[in-house]
């Protein structure tokens, strides 16, 4: 019983780190539809600039660590407000372009983090809560999981209030649906671009922060290793769907967490294969259109 | 509105080419829209009359001279050309359907004082049906959205197309009802299929054919030529005068029959 609850949570925490980056990926794409091959870059920098905050100001308290939050959020969203202003702006519609644009950009990312930062891991520690356990049903659970799984939660609560409550929330789930009509309607709808790809951007810069003490380190590669299962959740989510997002995120890191326990280390090749089966029998994903 | 301006035009179309996919669907298109009343483009299917209102726009790729009441504004994004006067209601209407009927309409207002209390007299239904999903909504009651998102904003011209496809014929009725009390105060370009509706509204008449204008002129004299609209449009439109009785009061007086529409 305390393996599975230990999964579970681990699961979970891996699965609000998915949530972090395909939040922002699913809504690029399902208002611009572009695939953002960039964003993991977001993730990393944010990752790193956080571990920098960490470094100057002492790691080991609750103060610099909500900070290196905030300030990794905030690169993430400059860097995805650059990204979108200064490169994707003009490429709309033009996919190809888009998708040669975004990878280049995320490779120079990594060579330029490798420059500044190293290509070795720079290990990060946070609060010294973050090294304690709890104890839930027998399982001691590392306590950083609780950190991931609640920033998310409160993510996506903000995501979803402002996209229901908000006339940019609203003009965002217009033009996911059918962006040519929002502009008919009198709407600058590039305004809205360039505030989905910053608010992607701050989620992921968060979730790189997150990332960073949930595995201990920050590398140049930590953001394209957690891209690949985030398309992954986007897809199976529903591409455009926040919800569906949230819902994949979750379901893709708790069958990679079982699988590579109780099914010999096949959590990856389990997580393609639910990729494919989704593709075969509901493309358009859980709660998204088609993809 | 001075009689100066009344008689410019409040829509000029000159040399219009639009391109969808690479493949040209309007050509050289020209045609000028009266500041009053309605005016019909017609057409076979597939003629280019919904590329050239989505040309007019921007919604398209397109070259050619779009003149809004004496504006220039071919260069311009579409939501500028709409903010500058122009109500928009697309073929099957487009509403967004996981949106209320209620956020549909806040999405289109883009006046300061939008005209709230007009469409909830036009369309009592869609007040009833304020937070239900566009999407559930009936055709009908999805093209009274369309219609209402239109009307909201005080616009230079509504540019309608096919708004009855699809429709029951009470819905139909309704649809030209409204488009009748619209008429009234801003100029409608009308693409439509049904010639019944054509007959009961519209003064001037624009005909395309594989792109391009090969008819301009009062829409009755052009419903009223069998031969005519046999060989434009493929079908022939019945009398007017049995059909001229239901059509709603007023709804050709903004504009001189003859004069709606010459190249």
């Amino acid at each position: 019983m305390s393996t599975v609850v230990l999964l579970l949570f681990t699961g979970l925490g891996l699965g609000a780190l998915y949530f972090l980056v395909a939040a922002g990926l699913s809504l690029i794409y399902g208002l611009m539809g572009v695939l953002n091959f960039a964003h993991g870059a977001f993730l990393t920098l944010g990752a790193f600039t956080g571990w920098e905050i960490a470094r100057r100001t002492g790691s080991d308290n609750w103060g610099t660590f909500l900070l290196s939050l905030l300030v990794g959020a905030a690169a993430g969203a400059a860097f995805a407000a650059f990204t979108e202003f200064v490169l994707i702006r003009r490429l709309y519609q033009r996919h190809i372009e888009q998708v040669l644009i975004t990878v280049g950009l995320s490779l120079a990312a990594v060579a330029l983090f490798d420059g500044i930062w190293g290509t070795d891991p720079v290990f990060i520690q946070g609060p010294a809560w973050f090294k304690e356990t709890t104890e839930i049903l027998g399982a001691r659970v590392p306590n950083d999981r609780f950190v991931c799984i609640i920033a998310a939660v409160l993510v996506l609560l903000a995501l979803v209030y402002f996209l229901k409550n908000t006339r940019y929330g609203m003009i965002i789930r217009a033009g996911v649906e059918n962006r040519s009509m929002v502009t008919a309607l009198g709407i600058d709808v590039r305004k809205a671009f360039t505030l989905v790809f910053t608010i992607g951007g701050a989620a992921a810069g968060l979730g790189g922060v997150l990332a960073s003490h949930y595995f201990g380190y920050v590398s140049p590669m930590l953001g394209g290793s957690l891209l690949i299962f985030a398309f992954i959740v986007t897809v199976i989510g529903g591409l455009g769907s926040l919800t569906g997002a949230a819902i994949a995120a979750v379901a893709v890191a708790l069958l990679q967490q079982f699988a590579n326990f109780y099914l010999g280390g096949t959590g990856d090749f389990v997580v393609v294969l639910a990729l494919a089966l989704v593709l075969l029998f509901r493309p358009s994903g859980l709660l998204g259109r088609t993809s | 509105m001075s009689a100066a301006a009344e008689t410019r035009p409040i829509l000029r179309i000159a040399g219009l080419n639009a391109h969808i996919a690479g493949q040209q669907v309007v050509e050289d298109v020209s045609f000028t829209v009266p500041a009053t009343g309605i005016t019909a483009l017609l057409g076979r299917n597939g003629v280019g009359k919904t590329s050239t209102i989505k040309a007019i726009i921007g919604l398209i790729d397109r070259t050619g001279a779009v003149e809004l009441d004496g504006v220039r504004i071919e260069k311009e994004p579409t939501f500028r050309i709409i903010r500058s006067g122009v109500g928009y209601v697309p073929e099957d209407r487009e509403v967004f359907s996981k949106l209320t009927v209620a956020e549909n309409l806040r999405l289109a207002e883009r006046d300061a004082a939008p005209r709230r209390r007009l469409v909830e007299e036009l369309f009592p239904d869609l007040l009833a049906r304020s937070a239900q999903m566009a999407g559930t909504l009936s055709g009908g009651q999805q093209q009274m959205v369309s219609l209402a998102r239109a009307l909201l904003n005080t616009n230079k011209i509504l540019l309608v197309d096919e708004p009855t496809k699809g429709l029951a014929p009470k819905i139909v009725a309704e649809v030209a009802e409204t488009l009748a009390e619209a008429a009234k105060t801003v100029p409608i370009l009308l693409v439509e299929q049904n010639l019944h509706v054509v007959r009961q509204l519209a003064a001037g008449a624009v005909v395309l054919s594989g792109g391009r204008v090969v008819h301009t002129g009062s829409a009755l004299e052009f419903l009223d030529d069998a031969d005519l609209t046999q060989r434009l449009l493929g079908v022939s439109a019945e009398p007017s005068a049995e059909r001229m009785a239901v059509a709603p009061a007023g709804a050709r007086t903004g504009n001189p029959a003859g004069k709606g529409a010459a190249q």
